[in-house]
This record gives structure tokens, C-alpha cells and sequence, in this order.
């Protein structure tokens, strides 16, 4: 069964006739050719398909496409170019927070979501006082927060030094 | 400023790529018009498949072929000797199962989701067997394999039992290692096109020839008909060493349709249709004088093997030359199971035979009442104790002195369960690590452009290790240029062949070849050619120097660990390194391998276990829901240092590798950590929850923690 999606992805309006069993994920790569969004499960397990649904981080493989109508999506492709790269982008580099790359869009996209989730106070596991308006970006909390998503090079401390790098700007 | 871009951490030169999503893994390879394949599997694990029903999988919408072995193309037949990774991979040729797991049909539709839904409409029939799948109650069935990759399966020196008898103090235990899988976060994929009878597949894999042979030669065309690009990997750590299903059967298909065919494993897949780690039941014995002198040690390591190949996993290899001791023993057996193919997973043998020796000597340092770092310092050999020939170079005792100091290793408590936070015992471990070194040949080509730009190419690969960067630095520095003038071109079949990478020894045996290519070329420019139009090839091979050496990369780790005292649950606080590697060529990539391969043995410790279902042979928790690896909230504050070297018996540029050396004995300082914690020794790895609960309910081990 087809269905008709309009959705916008980095800026861009698609108006799409898509399998009703497309995830986001797969229309991404195979339908709009943006491969920077990684397949490490397709079961919501891995966190290397993350990219923002309306700022918001999700798993994309966890997402049908046909539930996204009216949507604005940004990928990894959307947050910077390797001539203007996001301040995310370009801490990641700089502490190298990856090795072999393939988990890192994924890890940018959830950090720069994550960031936004402490900004507006909402808590954690290990988030001490569930009143504050915002939560304090520490060590803790991005650990914490981040553990969506895998990265099996282990790059996580530098991934960590990366993020806190980058968000205090 | 020092003068040389070599060792300096600069950035990655791909970095930009990866961080962009511009970096193109195989997956992520477009073609005009694809079709996409799904492989199904075997749902038993010994037995012959009487029918595959293909009748409603064919009739399913977008449907466009449906192989098994009852209508696969002929190909060449699997071979159990030669090289493992470049030998013929013939899919779906009979009807035999070997495993659970195990390709057996192929549904190839217009899109991913129509070929997802028609493989589940595919029903397969079979004889089911009897299938051995218990490594333990099956170990009657060992056998001695003919050798390792190290030599010998055995090895002895002096007498053994006498040696042992004259122990002041002893330990004789038993530990045991679980199937590991590695899980790198790419799946293994592949597109395979066809252009004529010109063939090109782009997939996941560490070494780019073995590929190009092995899928030459399944397919039976000639090798220059083929072309393999493998341009970024997401991860191997020894899982992409060989080949597997997705290309053949995407190579098979694509030919059949005459269409692009696009074959990836889902995460299940890669548990049974990849290799993993064997399990392993290992048994250490060790005698010391009350001089903490060792007088025998003995390491006897019995593996698991796929009964349909043989794959031995040489733990006690480096036992042979880790530590002085007069009398020695080692013993490899392998138990041949009806389990998928075993096959190298970061620093196979090491990994997980330090897990135990290490291990060993820390029981053995508490018997003698001696510090454990000391003990390892008191056995340091003069020279390879069974080669009987020089070490290259060797720093472990610099390595355990400089952590030790580093880390604040005299805030140790000697007595375990004194050290209190909360409700967590707090504990500090050590272990030492032990990596062989190897050396393969390998071919670059360098070219140089009226500009003074520097174009590198070898069929080797970077999976994250950095390999595009380190070349562009060994070209830069050789050649005088600024880095940014400098292009590495890898991962492609119709590049000078390389070893690729595997078993550490990519840069090691790649960065000469470099470097030599890049001195022809400055010869070249001296006698006043070029700048233009210049190129060199050049072979770098190991020489016979190199086996006139025993030749490691050693380290020493340092662990702390919170044991919960409610729950038994053991957390890795912080952790250091001190690693002895030769020449590093950028500290900060090479850091990063290092920290990689501790936060693995962190894994080892703690978390990674494949589990066996006794009745059919399968990995029951076959996903990364079930398979525990490391995750943020595992990994505190974890470092590494670098010792500055250089081992010019490695090769020329001085270097080792780094990309194992990491987890090697890691694993064992957290599980030493747990025991000055709590006073609770686990020879049974992954130390979970639950085992070390057991052992806090002992009440010797409640007393202490009133
Ligand atoms: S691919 Fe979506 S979470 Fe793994
Ligand atoms: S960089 Fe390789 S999985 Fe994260």
C-alpha cells in the first residue's frame, strides 16, 4: 500500500508516494539519497539513525514515514556543511569523537537534541532536582543522556569532551 | 614546534567526511535502478533442508528472485585450507546445515520492504540432527590443531610438574570466556554491479585483496574483472576479515538480473553469518618462591570451533613470552561444534587469554602477600624466555611504573573490602598487557603533480583506525609538503595490494611502503625531475631481521571499580593505560584506538556475553538489546598515555600496532579491581550482578561489609 507524505527535510518540501511500511529511515537513504543517517539495527537498539523530528531527537528506523506528514526533519546533512560545519560538528572533530565515523551522525544529531532537552529542564535518571527549570550540562547527565546511542569504536569519552566542548558555546 | 608532522595529533583528514555524513560505507552506495536482496537463514543448527518453498515468496509484490541452493549458480567449493579470508565463500551450495543461522535463501525485490516482507513467505523444510553445541560437555571431542598463527599448538620448557611442586605459594584455576560478537555499527553490506562481465562490489571489509580473491574466485572470473571498493568501514575489529553472504549472493543476483543487487545483514544476521569470538575454558597454574619468583607457569586453553571450519583461538601464545619462568607449559585444543564459523575478534588469543593469566597473577600476588605491580616487576625476563632470543624492545616495567605512579596506585587498600563509598566497596586492579607484533608486505604508489601535490594509493583500508590520516602524515613528512597537499586514496581493488587491516599490523606494514614510494619520488626531484608527472611504486616487506626478535607491544593497566553492595553490581570508576607501542604516528588517533580497546576489555569484564541456546545452537540474544557492549553511562574518565619509542626492528619507521593492544589484559585489571573491592574472585567472565551477589552472600564476605 502507497501513502502520500509531504514532509519537510533539511529546508527542503518532498511530496512522497511511500510504501506504508517505509520507516524514516529508509526513506532518507534510499528514497531522498541522504546516507548520513546510518542503519546500525533498524530496531530502535542503536541510536545511529537519530535525527531531529521538529528539534526533537528520534530514532528514524522507529518512525514510519506515512506518521510524519507535515513534519520538518533536519539530518545530519542539514546541521552543517564540510564548509560550514555545526559548532557540534566541529568539536567532534576536534576531540576526535569518532573512529570510524559510522555512529557519528547519529551522536551529533542526539547531542544537539540532548543539549536542547537539558535547556528546557527535562530530567533524567540521574537528574538530582527535578524542579529546576534547566539541568546543569555535567559529565554525568551527557553520559546519561547519550547512552542511546552506541558507538562500538568506544570513542565515548572524547564523544563526552566533545559535547560539553561544544555546549557551553 | 617540532619538525615533523609525524606523531603530531592532528585532526583527521577525513574527519570532515564523517562528521557531515559525507562519507560513503558500503551501505550507502547508490546505483541506477536497484534491487534489493534479503538473506534467509537457517532456523536449526545441524541437520538437511528436504525443500525450499519458494511458491508465495516469488509471488509477492515486487518479487523479482528467490534463490536457495536448490537453483543457485554453481560456484567455486569452500576449501578448508589456504588463506581464510581470501578463499572461495560459495553460498547456498547444498543442502547441508551447519548452523543456526546459516544462509539459506535469498528473496531480491524492487525495494528493501517488499524483499523483507516476501523473505518471511519463504518456507523451508528440514532433517533436523543431533547438534553439539556445548562446549563444555563436548570437550571429550578436543582435538590438537596443527598450528597457530603463533607456531606450535604446544610448547614446553624445563619440567613442568617439578616446577610447579616447588612452589612456596600456587595457583591452579580455572577460567572461562564467553562467545563475543563483534558488532561493529555498520552492517555488512554490499552492491554489487555488473558491467558486461565486469563485476564491481562495494562492501564492508577489512582487507580489500583477500575480498577481491575470494569473490574472484567463488564466482570462478578472472581477477582483473573484478573490482572491490571498501572506501570507509564502519568498524571490523576482525568481523569484516573475511566476506560473507551479502556479497556473493549480491554479486549472484545482480549477474541473474542484470540490475544493481543491494544485500544487507540486519543486526541478528550478523551474529550467526558473521564470525565471533570462541568461547574458551582455560586453566592457569602458577608457582612462586616466597621470593615472588615465578618457578612454573602453564596455560592450557580449550576453544570452540565451527564444526564446518577450523578456527583456533591461541590464548596462551603470548603466555610463551610474557613472563620469566623456568619451567612452562602451553596447550591449545579445539572443540569442533555445530556453531557458526569462530574467527579473529580484536587481538584474538590475547583478548582473552590475558583475561585469565592476568587474572592468575593477581590471585597469585594476594597468596604471596605482594603487591601485585611488584610481582609482575620480580618476573620480568631478560630475554623471550622460550625463544631464547632478544626482545625488540620492551618496556613493561616503565609501563607499570609510570601508571602506577600516574594513577595513584598507593591509595590501593591491600585488604580487599576496606575501601568504603557509600554503599559501594571500592577497589583498584592492575594487569598487564602483552600484543604480538606482525609485519606484512605491502605496496604504495605516490604520485606528484606539477603543484606539489602528493596523491597516495594502496588497496588498504582505514576502519577507523586512521589510516588516511597516518599516510597522509608519513607523505608529508617524507616529501617536505604541507599535509593539506596531501591526498590518501584507499579501499579500492585497483590499487597496489596491501595486507589491509587486520591483526594490527596495517600501519606497521603500510607506513614504509610510504614512506619508501615517497623517498623515490624526493630522489626523483633531487636529481631534477618533476615536480610533475611523478610517481613510485615501491614493496616494503619485513626482513629477516625480523624474525631474529621476539617482538611485542606491551601496556599496563590500572582500574578502579564500585562493587553495590546491594546489588552486586561492579561500575568502572576510572581507568589508565600506559601503553609501550614504538613510534605513535599521530597520539591523537592512536590514543583513541587505545581508549577503544579498554573500554572492549571493560566489555569483556562486565558486559559482553553471547548466549548459546543449548537445544538448537543458536545466539539467543541476538541484538543490541540483549548483547551487552559499553555504552556512555558505562564509561567514566578512561586514558591513555603513550610511552615515546621507537622499535626500528619493527620495521623502519619504529612503529607497532595500537588498534588491540588497548583491550589486551584490560579486562583483567577490572576484574581485579572487583576482587580488592569486595574480596569476590570471578573466573567466570562477564562478571555480572549476579555472580558477584553470590559471592557477597558468602558470609566471610558479609563480615566484611558491616
Ligand atoms: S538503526 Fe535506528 S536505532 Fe539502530
Ligand atoms: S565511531 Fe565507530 S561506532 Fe562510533
Amino acid at each position: 500500500m502507497t501513502v502520500d507524505v509531504g514532509l519537510t527535510v533539511n529546508g527542503v518540501r518532498h511530496d512522497l508516494k511511500v510504501d506504508s511500511r517505509t520507516t524514516l529511515l529508509d526513506l532518507l537513504r534510499e528514497h531522498l539519497g541522504l546516507t548520513g543517517t546510518k542503519k546500525g539495527c533498524d530496531h530502535g537498539q542503536c541510536g545511529a539513525c537519530t535525527v531531529l523530528v521538529d528539534g526533537v531527537r528520534k530514532n528514524a528506523c522507529m518512525n514510519l514515514a506515512a506518521s510524519l506528514d507535515g513534519r520538518g526533519i533536519v539530518t545530519i546533512e542539514g546541521l552543517g556543511t564540510e564548509q560550514a560545519l555545526h559548532p557540534m560538528q566541529a568539536a567532534f572533530i576536534e576531540h576526535d569523537g569518532f573512529q570510524c565515523g559510522y555512529c557519528t551522525p547519529g551522536q551529533i544529531c542526539s547531542a544537539v537534541g540532548m543539549l536542547s532537552e537539558l535547556k528546557r529542564g527535562l530530567p533524567s535518571a540521574v537528574t538530582a532536582d527535578l524542579r529546576e527549570a534547566a539541568v546543569d550540562m555535567v559529565e554525568a547527565e551527557v553520559r546519561e543522556r547519550m547512552s542511546g546511542n552506541i558507538c562500538r569504536c568506544a570513542a565515548y569519552p572524547n564523544i563526552v569532551a566533545a559535547i560539553l566542548d561544544a555546549g557551553k558555546a | 614546534m617540532p619538525d615533523t608532522i609525524l606523531g603530531q595529533p592532528i585532526d583527521r583528514i577525513d574527519g570532515k567526511a564523517k562528521v557531515t555524513g559525507a562519507a560513503r560505507y558500503a551501505g550507502d552506495r547508490r546505483a541506477e535502478h536497484p534491487a534489493f536482496g534479503v538473506i534467509v537463514t537457517s532456523t536449526v543448527g545441524r541437520g538437511t533442508i528436504n525443500k525450499v518453498d519458494i511458491k508465495e515468496a516469488q509471488a509477492a509484490p515486487g518479487v523479482v528472485l528467490v534463490m536457495s541452493h536448490e537453483n543457485a549458480p554453481a560456484q567455486a567449493p569452500f576449501k578448508h585450507a589456504g588463506d581464510r579470508h581470501a578463499r572461495p565463500k560459495p553460498q547456498l551450495n547444498g543442502a547441508r546445515v551447519h548452523y543456526y543461522g546459516e544462509p539459506v535463501a535469498l528473496v531480491v525485490a524492487d525495494t528493501f520492504e517488499q524483499a523483507t516482507a516476501a523473505a518471511r513467505l519463504v518456507r523451508v523444510s528440514y532433517q533436523t540432527e543431533m547438534g553439539a553445541y556445548d562446549l563444555a560437555g563436548n570437550r571429550r571431542f578436543a582435538y590438537t590443531p596443527a598450528e597457530l598463527v603463533q607456531g606450535k599448538p604446544d610448547s614446553s620448557l624445563g619440567d613442568f610438574d617439578k616446577g610447579f611442586a616447588q612452589g612456596a605459594q600456587t595457583v591452579d584455576a580455572t577460567y572461562t570466556t564467553p562467545y563475543q560478537s563483534h558488532n561493529p555499527m555498520e552492517l555488512v553490506a554490499s552492491l554489487a554491479q555488473w558491467d558486461g562481465d565486469r563485476l564491481t562490489v562495494h562492501c564492508a571489509t577489512q582487507l580489500v585483496d583477500a575480498a577481491h580473491h575470494s569473490i574472484a574466485s567463488t564466482l570462478r572470473i578472472p581477477l582483473e574483472n573484478v573490482e572491490v571498493i571498501s572506501e570507509f568501514i564502519g568498524g571490523g575489529f576482525g568481523g569484516k576479515l573475511p566476506i560473507y553472504g551479502d556479497a556473493i549472493l549480491a554479486a549472484l543476483a545482480a549477474r541473474q538480473l542484470k540490475r544493481p543487487v543491494k544485500v544487507t545483514l540486519t543486526r541478528q544476521q550478523m551474529f550467526s553469518v558473521t564470525t565471533h569470538r570462541a568461547a574458551t575454558i582455560q586453566r592457569v597454574r602458577l608457582a612462586a618462591g616466597t621470593d615472588g619468583k615465578l618457578t612454573a607457569i602453564a596455560h592450557e586453553v580449550m576453544s570452540q570451533s565451527a564444526r564446518m571450519d577450523e578456527f583456533v583461538e591461541s590464548a596462551a601464545a603470548s603466555t610463551r613470552s610474557m613472563y620469566a619462568a623456568p619451567n612452562r607449559l602451553t596447550r591449545h585444543r579445539v572443540v569442533p561444534l555445530d556453531m557458526p564459523v569462530s574467527d579473529s575478534m580484536r587481538a584474538p588469543g590475547d583478548a582473552v587469554g590475558q583475561l585469565a593469566i592476568e587474572q592468575a597473577m593477581d590471585e597469585l600476588a594476594y597468596k604471596l602477600d605482594l603487591d601485585p605491580v611488584e610481582l609482575r616487576l620480580r618476573n620480568e625476563p631478560t630475554e623471550d624466555p622460550e625463544k631464547h632470543v632478544p626482545y625488540s624492545t620492551r618496556k613493561l616495567v616503565e609501563c607499570l611504573k609510570r601508571g602506577a605512579a600516574e594513577f595513584g596506585w598507593d591509595k590501593r587498600p591491600s585488604v580487599p573490602g576496606t575501601l568504603k563509598d557509600g554503599q559501594w566497596l571500592v577497589g583498584f586492579g592492575v594487569a598487564a598487557a602483552i600484543r604480538g607484533n606482525y609485519r606484512r608486505p605491502a605496496t604504495a604508489r605516490v604520485r606528484m603533480d606539477e603543484n606539489r601535490h602528493v596523491t597516495v594509493e594502496m588497496d588498504m583500508t582505514d576502519i577507523g583506525t586512521g589510516s588516511y590520516t597516518i599516510f597522509a602524515q608519513v607523505a608529508a613528512d617524507a616529501l617536505g609538503v604541507p599535509i593539506g597537499q596531501v591526498t590518501v586514496k584507499l579501499g579500492d581493488s585497483s590499487y597496489p595490494q596491501t595486507p589491509g587491516s587486520g591483526g594490527s599490523f596495517g600501519a606497521a606494514s603500510c607506513a614504509p611502503a610510504v614512506h619508501d614510494a615517497c623517498m623515490e619520488i624526493k630522489k626523483k626531484l633531487d636529481a631534477g625531475q618533476g615536480p610533475g608527472n611523478l610517481q613510485a611504486e615501491v614493496k616494503s616487506a619485513p626482513g629477516e631481521e625480523f624474525k631474529k626478535f621476539s617482538q611485542y607491544s606491551y601496556g599496563a593497566h590500572f582500574a578502579e571499580v564500585g562493587v553495590d553492595t546491594s546489588t552486586g553490581e561492579a561500575r568502572l570508576r576510572r581507568m589508565l593505560g600506559v601503553f609501550d607501542a614504538g613510534r605513535i604516528y599521530n597520539s591523537k588517533t592512536a590514543r583513541s584506538q587505545l581508549v577503544g580497546g579498554m573500554i572492549w576489555g571493560v566489555g569483556s569484564a562486565l558486559h559482553e556475553n553471547a548466549v548459546v541456546d543449548q537445544r538448537y545452537g543458536l545466539f539467543v540474544n541476538h541484538d543490541l538489546a540483549g548483547y551487552h557492549v559499553p555504552v556512555h553511562a558505562d564509561v567514566p574518565a578512561v586514558d591513555a598515555i603513550m610511552l615515546a619509542g621507537f622499535d626500528g626492528k619493527s620495521n623502519e619507521m619504529g612503529s607497532k600496532g595500537v588498534g588491540e593492544l588497548g583491550i589486551c589484559g584490560a579486562g583483567a585489571a577490572v576484574a581485579n579491581a572487583i576482587y580488592n573491592a569486595c574480596g569476590v574472585r570471578i573466573r567466570d567472565y562477564p562478571i555480572t550482578p549476579d555472580k558477584v551477589l553470590r559471592g557477597l552472600m558468602r558470609p566471610a564476605n558479609l563480615a566484611q561489609q558491616r
